[in-house]
């Protein structure tokens, strides 16, 4: 078992690389054209709603310090407990993507989605656009990722629920916790380089 | 009829015979490698070939002295044909002073060409033998590649950026010039040919040209007029955009705080997306011209922009390195 | 499905079950290889047809056979069959699976289900794309360059994306499965320098996987997104830079011709001990040189590149550092060369394939002197040489060397022998076919004959026709092992556990193995290949 365990978890880690690697491309696409257009980013990060990132990225947070209390409790034969701290990380994990789906809405109320019926008043339209294919391309997957995060922890709970953990074997819980956690950070790069970044100054 | 296969290509540039010898330095290095590794395993496949299979071979596990040597040698080997070869790739760069100007612009599926005076041609291309000739085009749809094999000579032509290519032709001539990057349909009919003549039926193939609508710079003159860029770039610099005398190759200060130098990719994409990269201290006023003026257009108001410059501008024309002009210019 | 005849032959993992079921739900690495050896054949046939199709339109400088579009859509479909459903797969998937579990002396792979996830998401991934040529065919080369693929093409690109983003999947789970189970699954005393050189290949190439396949996904991701969703990533009107695609796709393509050669370069480790009765010469150099290989694999993609607008300089640093990555392939090969010195050499038919693959991999390698040189590959860059060059590497060398491996482990396999004569044939008709087609590429390609081209001048002729009269030898070399090794499956004589009496795990159970591979626990108490310590008798 405890041989198990060690590979899954190792597993789970090269899985996480992938996913960096992944993620990699678009920020490496994001880093070209900040620096290529600094003015059209700073225009377009103003475009998104500060407050609304803040309380999203706050939300999160908090959802891997709940998670972080379920692995506890699952690893110490707290059955009620980690079912809880589960059912609050999917709470706030939903209240992130209620957040984000306004967010869209709203700019699609705006007519800020890429594409034929683009519209933006600005100087740098063409380039905002960029960015804001960017902000839709990563925010979008890493929403993708919260949902697959959520199915798992559905399951993860369903099976807390039925007593399938203990300090023998909690494995799962702890898998899911190293994938939620990752998703975490993911935003916690994502939120300063698409809502905070006019307020970084311009690249000399 | 193995005979009259050739294993080059007409060697029709100054490149071209520098190419070749460093190919055939290569081939001769990679030979004796080659052939070596050949001997060597055929030699002991059939000394120490053993029908029975139940022999054992020697036990030698290994030699450290023999692998640093062969990896050391093939290291400086590679060292020396990288040096080599970096040379050569300089002179592709770096196109000596006072080129002949050809403009081009690629489009499914053919090369548009433009020569100074006003001469345009497509899918042919008549240049004099002995002088240095530089290309600067691009695409106006997706990516094609100009490629000139006689010459040595190939750059990707990418929308949205200049690329150059540079020869000096020695042989009078017909060659053969092809699209070298993949572009749908008809790739394989955007092909032409190149004319490389001597200098004075050049001259005469210049004068019976059929020029309509006078030189590029007077076509650039003339769309800078009538696309009323005059009412803004005023020569006295006092108008709502910079007067654009002697900018060209010039150092530009931007609003962000960078510098750039204005090339015919900053001059283009002033024209088609003239906030990107927006001069200090103006407003952004000025529209854009995308759709109002095409590739060939753009072309000739550069060819214009760099004539406001003076004698000495038009012939310092190459103040963009000859390949890769964008990348420098959108840092 | 039962292959032995005996009612009292052994329980293997091939007639232990025989239902579809037991197949199509097996977690057996062994079973799952074998499916992967099906799936992968049939790609290899679909892009061999398209192959043939090619060389018979390139027979004449007219565009004759067929039309540009359908000739377009024929390569593109040639380089996706190949490139994705074979020669990424081919080596891990098809003898990785079988082999690697049993060289460790483990019951199986870390993941037995993921495993077999891994083969449903290839299949899904083959589905898909497949399912694009089928209606109506992509047309943007496999390389999938906006602004073409974006906007130019009107094929059906996005599907195409979807399918190759999938199967991407497929690779990283494989990747992920192979690099836990070298980690955790090891036998007792299977220390990581007493490894097979085959699996050190395997480790290194699922580094390349796990760390290059995401960023080929996700260009190809946006690449459909911005035709699908018109987001804007690439889209040169908008201030995007096509080739900033460029620099991610290769950042994983180049990466991944190291998929398709490591493995087949452990593989020939592997043979060539075994047949010149030795140790490998330099064991830890040829280990190392794999992970050498995989390390700089990362640094070179710009090499792709230099005609399209790079910085002189950064040119110049790729090229050297291009320049840097031959080194650990010419180690390995003087290292498979100087352990024929003083062998006992066998000559059955995996070493004939052997001596195909040094050649090819040998011209292969060393015309890559030619490309990563910066003088020269101005001229040659996007040419026939190109196309000889990279064909001699993924074709030459890694379908030789499966070649080779599959003839040394398929009496494991399948516990029956194939005729030796007839895998010999084959093996020197693919040699003869192979460089009779590809060797005039070289020459056409300095010549100047760009690819992708459907027509070309008249005096390009002559090169072409022997090109495509190679290609009909190459074709029979090919087709001949499909019918000996089916033949053999069926009908072959019994092996024994070990024919070549090899050293290696995987030998010392009997063939076909068990269905949980070995009885006992091995226990390992010496390097790879001590061959010269020991007595051979015949099994």
């Amino acid at each position: 078992m405890a041989q198990q365990a060690e590979a899954s978890t190792l597993g789970m880690w090269i899985f996480l690389v992938t996913e960096v690697m992944f993620f990699g491309g678009l920020f490496t696409a994001y880093l070209i054209y900040r620096i290529w257009y600094p003015e059209a980013w700073a225009e377009g990060s103003r475009e998104l709603d500060i407050q609304l990132g803040a309380f999203n990225t706050a939300v999160l947070i908090g959802s891997s310090l709940t998670m972080a209390l379920a692995v506890r409790a699952a690893q110490t034969n707290k059955q009620r407990a980690t079912v809880g701290w589960l059912i609050s990380t999917m709470v706030l994990g939903l209240v992130f993507l209620v957040v984000k789906f306004f967010e869209y809405k709203h700019k699609y109320d705006l007519g800020h989605i890429p594409g034929p019926n683009f519209h933006f008043e600005g100087v740098h339209a063409s380039q905002v656009e960029i960015f804001l294919s960017l902000y839709f391309a990563m925010t979008g997957l890493h929403a993708l990722h919260m949902l697959i995060g959520f199915g798992i922890m559905t399951a993860i709970t369903i099976m807390a629920v039925r007593g399938r953990f203990s300090s023998e074997w909690s494995t799962p819980v702890e898998l899911a916790g190293l994938y939620w956690h990752f998703v975490d950070i993911v935003w916690i790069f994502l939120f300063p380089l698409l809502y905070l970044v006019d307020r970084a100054g311009h690249f000399a | 009829m193995l005979s009259g296969i050739p294993l080059l290509p007409v060697q029709a540039s100054t490149l071209a015979p520098q190419v070749d010898a460093l190919y055939y330095f290569i081939v001769a290095v990679t030979a004796f490698f080659g052939i070596l590794v050949a001997i060597l395993v055929t030699a002991f496949a059939l000394k120490y070939k053993d029908d029975t299979g139940l022999k054992v071979g020697a036990p030698i596990t290994g030699s450290v002295p023999l692998e640093i040597g062969w990896s050391l040698i093939p290291f400086f080997v590679a060292v020396a044909i990288f040096a080599w070869s970096a040379t050569i790739f300089f002179q592709y760069t770096r196109p000596p002073e006072n080129t002949l100007e050809i403009y081009s612009t690629g489009k499914r599926w053919m090369w548009r060409f433009q020569h100074l005076d006003g001469q345009r041609e497509i899918n042919t291309l008549h240049v004099p033998v002995g002088r240095p000739v530089k290309i600067t085009f691009t695409s106006e749809d997706v990516l094609h590649d100009l490629y000139i094999p006689a010459f040595r000579i190939k750059a990707d032509a990418i929308p949205g950026r200049y690329s150059s290519i540079w020869f000096e032709a020695t042989k009078t001539g017909e060659y053969h010039l092809f699209c070298a990057e993949y572009c749908g349909t008809r790739h394989s009919g955007m092909i032409g040919t190149v004319y490389v003549m001597e200098p004075n039926d050049y001259q005469a193939w210049l004068s019976n040209g059929g020029v309509t609508g006078g030189s590029m710079q007077a076509r650039g003159e003339q769309l800078f007029q009538q696309l009323a860029c005059t009412t803004c770039h005023l020569t006295d610099g006092k108008g709502r955009g910079p007067s654009l005398a002697g900018v060209f190759g010039s150092q530009v200060k931007l609003t962000s705080g960078q510098t750039v130098i204005a090339d015919e990719s900053y001059i283009r994409e002033s024209i088609l997306a003239p906030q990107t990269k927006l001069v200090d201290g103006y407003q952004p006023l000025m529209p854009t011209f995308q759709g109002l003026v095409n590739e060939d257009g753009v072309l000739s108001l550069i060819e214009y922009v760099k004539s406001l410059n003076g004698g000495a501008g038009a012939a310092q024309a190459s103040a963009a390195p000859a390949t890769a002009p964008a990348q420098g210019e959108r840092r | 499905m039962s292959t032995t005849a005996a009612a009292a032959s052994p329980v293997t993992y091939l007639n232990e079950k025989t239902t579809v079921a037991s197949w199509l739900l097996t977690k057996d690495h062994k079973r799952i290889g074998l499916m992967y050896m099906l799936t992968v054949t049939l790609a290899f046939v679909v892009g061999a047809v398209f192959a043939g199709l090619i060389r018979l339109e390139l027979a004449t400088p007219a565009g004759d056979l067929l039309s540009s579009d359908t000739y377009n859509r024929v390569f593109t479909a040639h380089g996706v069959a190949m490139v994705f459903f074979v020669l990424i797969p081919v080596v891990p998937a098809v003898l990785g699976n079988f082999v690697l579990p049993l060289m460790l002396g483990a019951k199986d792979v870390a993941f037995p289900k993921l495993n077999l996830l891994s083969w449903y998401v290839f299949i899904l991934g083959m589905t898909v794309t497949f399912s694009a040529i089928v209606m109506g065919g992509v047309d943007t080369g496999w390389t999938f360059y906006p602004p073409f693929s974006t906007e130019g093409s009107d094929s059906n690109v996005m599907l195409a994306g979807v399918g190759i983003f999938i199967t991407g999947f497929s690779s990283i789970l494989t990747g992920l499965n192979f690099m836990v189970t070298i980690h955790r699954m090891r036998a007792p005393g299977l220390t990581w320098f007493r490894l097979p050189l085959f699996v050190w290949a395997l480790y290194a190439t699922s580094l390349i996987q796990v760390l290059g396949t995401p960023v080929v996904a996700i260009t190809v991701l946006m690449v459909a997104l911005e035709r699908f969703a018109h987001l804007g990533f690439f889209d040169p009107r908008l201030g995007g830079d096509p080739v900033l695609f460029q620099h991610l796709f290769w950042f994983y393509s180049h990466p991944a011709v190291y998929i398709m050669i490591l493995p087949p370069m452990g593989a020939i480790s592997e043979v060539i001990a075994c047949f010149s009765r030795k140790n490998i010469f330099g064991y830890s150099f040829v280990a190392f040189s794999s992970m050498a290989i995989a390390v700089f694999g990362f640094l070179v993609w710009a090499h792709h590149i230099f005609v399209a607008g790079i910085s002189p300089y950064s040119a110049m640093v790729f090229s050297f550092l291009t320049y840097a990555v031959a080194v650990p392939s010419a180690v390995k090969t003087f290292n498979w060369t100087a352990t024929l010195y003083r062998g006992a050499i066998w000559m059955r038919a995996p070493m004939i394939w052997v001596f195909g693959f040094l050649g090819l991999f040998l011209v292969g390698g060393l015309t890559g002197l030619f490309t990563a040189s910066l003088g020269i590959d101005i001229h040659i860059h996007d040419t026939y040489f190109v196309v000889a060059h990279f064909h001699y590497i993924m074709v030459g060398g890694a379908i030789m060397g499966y070649f080779a491996g599959l003839h040394f482990w398929w009496p494991k396999m399948t516990g029956r022998m194939y005729n030796d004569t007839a895998a010999k044939t084959s093996a020197v008709l693919v040699f003869v076919g192979f460089n009779l087609t590809f060797f005039p590429q070289f020459i056409l390609g300095y010549l100047g004959m760009p690819r992708r081209y459907h027509m070309y001048p008249p005096e390009f002729q002559v090169l072409n026709v022997m090109s495509t009269g190679g290609a009909a030898i190459l074709a029979v070399g090919y087709l001949l092992p499909m019918i000996y090794l089916t033949y053999s499956f069926f009908k072959g004589e019994q092996a024994g556990s070990n024919p070549w009496m090899a050293t290696g795990l995987e030998w010392t159970t009997q063939s076909p193995p068990l269905p949980h591979n070995f009885a006992d626990q091995p226990v390992v108490t010496e390097g790879a290949y001590e061959y010269s310590k020991r007595e051979m008798k015949v099994a």
